[in-house]
């Protein structure tokens, strides 16, 4: 098995050539301008297009035009820039279109800052644009679970018609970690709804999500809905650590999860009860793993680099059954394994 | 070991080569056998993990450090807003750690004519690593090293070999890349200036034993 040294943008970007995206639209912005500059030069010569589009507006709607020819698309930004593509994203899911979108989190609101964040929670989960839908949002905390994800991301995307985030950040995006990839996926499910050219030989395909009859609209969100529930029954992905005999759970994702899992450590050499959950399908939320994970648990306590998004899918997933406490830094400050260690500690004294 | 440090000593490399690392170990060597040192970070293109991170590991061993005012914080603009020129004139050594690639080492171009001066008392030594992706055969890290020669007008006089696979690195993974170290001393004509050792044990050429200064947030 071959092992390389990767920066997590990059072997985002290495990762799609290898699942068989063939168009890359973007715009740079930090801290995920490598994943474009690394397309940039190896995209061509892959047989695949690489534009850097006007804006982050113009590369969205190119991706919903390659998508809708049948295309492996994908495009890549970091939080405002996501924000600016929130439109094109409701229009792909309305058209019932796969494709992939990767978000290397910053600190925000507004132009916010360059350095790492989490606070893109919700827009991924509950609100990327108008409508009833949702994304696949995958949420890897290393760099071989980035490629890993993105592999995914593709086959589900194409599975299930619609589009699928990778909800990274830029301390994942700009780090080291070694690496194995996957082979170079060619083998494709076809897509017979695509609009790629019918040569009289079928009825043309039309790609669409306006709907002049509210009836036809609503059926056609109930059947996108009903994708859903399969999605939600099969898909769900989580990691327990510790967590059967664990007093005190630590709920954290992405690059968080990383210093929580290293505060569960130093808590447990401590004589702390610890375990972490760490979601990886942020959604559909892993419900029965999280309340599988937290049966024994005394309390919880969410980390993230916000001011607290994921903790409410927490504590909805739990029903509130158990105190669900927080910690969080952000505008782009990360948290360290002794501040979440700080928080256990306290959780251990107040729970004696 | 002797580090035979000239007056100026340029490391480049291939982004995530470890160049950075491998400069915070050379100069901290410097110090500690009596040389004045002055890091410049050159870089403009990592917003994080850079030089100018190890400011407190430098103050510890009296390492002068230069960096931009906007390293490591929100304003993200690849400028150079220090003295540059009064640096590259500090008394002692001075090690510039060049930003990655031919985009990074672009940098440098600017300072070609103040250096031309001292052209006999500059090594250059451009960092490779055979497990980086792109740069995993001798022939693609000696490309590299063409672009970046190219984009900043400097000759690279010597290589160091700093393969590793970050937390994977073991004295087997180190020593697997001799082969490559000398393919890519017989293809470039350069000597083998180090082998970095992270592992303590690695049996290799020129070995140059290392502590690893870039650390992710957990591991600390």
């Amino acid at each position: 098995m071959e092992r390389n040294l990767m920066k997590g943008n990059e072997a985002l970007a290495e990762a799609a050539i290898r699942a068989g995206c063939k168009c890359f639209f973007g715009y740079p912005i930090t801290p995920q301008t490598e994943v474009a500059a690394y397309l940039a030069k190896y995209m061509p010569k892959n047989d695949g297009v690489f534009i850097q589009a006007e804006s982050e507006i113009a590369a969205i709607n190119m991706v919903l035009g390659a998508a809708s020819a049948g295309v492996r698309a994908m495009t890549s930004s970091s939080s405002p820039g996501i924000s600016l593509k929130s439109e094109g994203v409701s229009y792909i899911a309305g058209s019932d279109l796969p494709c992939v979108i990767i978000n290397v989190q910053r600190g925000g609101p507004g132009l916010g800052g360059i350095q790492p964040s989490q606070s893109d929670y919700w827009q991924a989960t509950k609100a990327l644009g108008h409508g009833d839908y949702q994304l696949l949002v995958y949420a890897p905390c290393s760099v071989q679970e980035m490629v890993d994800k993105v592999t995914l991301a593709f086959d589900m995307a194409d599975k299930f018609r619609m589009p699928a985030m990778i909800l990274a950040d830029g301390l994942l995006g700009q780090m080291m970690e070694p690496v194995t990839f996957p082979e170079r996926k060619t083998e494709f499910e076809p897509k017979p709804w695509a609009a790629n050219g019918h040569g009289n030989k079928r009825k043309h395909n039309i790609i669409n999500s306006l709907y002049l009859v509210p009836e036809e609209l609503e059926n056609s969100i109930r059947n996108r809905y009903e994708r859903y529930e399969i999605i939600k029954a099969n898909h769900t992905e989580a990691e327990s650590y510790l967590c059967d005999d664990a007093d005190f759970v630590v709920t954290a994702y992405g690059a968080s999860a990383r210093v929580a899992k290293s505060a569960v450590n130093r808590a447990r050499a401590m004589g702390i009860k610890a375990g972490l959950f760490r979601p990886i399908t942020l959604w559909p939320f892993p419900v029965n793993e999280i309340n599988e994970a937290c049966k024994n648990a005394k309390a919880l306590l969410d980390v993230e680099m916000s001011m607290g998004q994921m903790i409410e899918d927490v504590k909805l997933a739990i029903n509130c059954s158990k105190p669900v406490h927080f910690f969080g830094r952000t505008g782009g400050v990360i948290p360290s394994p002794d501040e979440v260690l700080g928080e256990l500690k306290k959780l251990s004294e107040a729970n004696k | 070991m002797s580090l035979n440090l000239k007056k100026y000593t340029i490391i480049t490399g291939h982004y995530g080569s470890g160049k950075t690392n491998f400069a915070a170990n050379l100069a901290v060597k410097a110090a500690k056998s009596g040389e004045k040192v002055t890091v410049v970070d050159l870089d403009i293109v990592n917003p994080y993990f850079r030089s100018a991170d190890f400011g407190k590991l430098f103050e510890q061993n009296g390492i002068s450090l230069a960096a931009p005012i906007y390293a490591n914080t929100n304003l993200d603009i690849p400028a150079l807003s220090f003295n540059i020129e009064e640096f590259l004139s500090a008394d002692g050594k001075v090690i510039i750690d060049v930003g990655g690639d031919d985009s990074g080492a672009s940098a440098l171009a600017r300072y070609k004519q103040f250096l031309s001066a001292y052209s006999d008392d500059i090594e250059g030594i451009y960092v490779i690593n055979m497990y980086r992706y792109l740069t995993g055969t001798a022939e693609d890290a000696l490309e590299f090293m063409r672009e970046i020669e190219a984009a900043s007008g400097m000759v690279v006089s010597s290589f160091v070999n700093n393969s590793n696979l970050g937390e994977e690195t073991t004295a087997e993974v180190i020593e697997k890349s001799s082969a490559y170290a000398d393919e890519f001393c017989s293809l470039s004509g350069l000597p083998l200036r180090f082998t970095v050792d992270t592992s303590g044990k690695a049996a290799v050429k020129n070995r140059f034993e290392a502590e690893i200064y870039v650390k992710k947030i957990w591991e600390n």
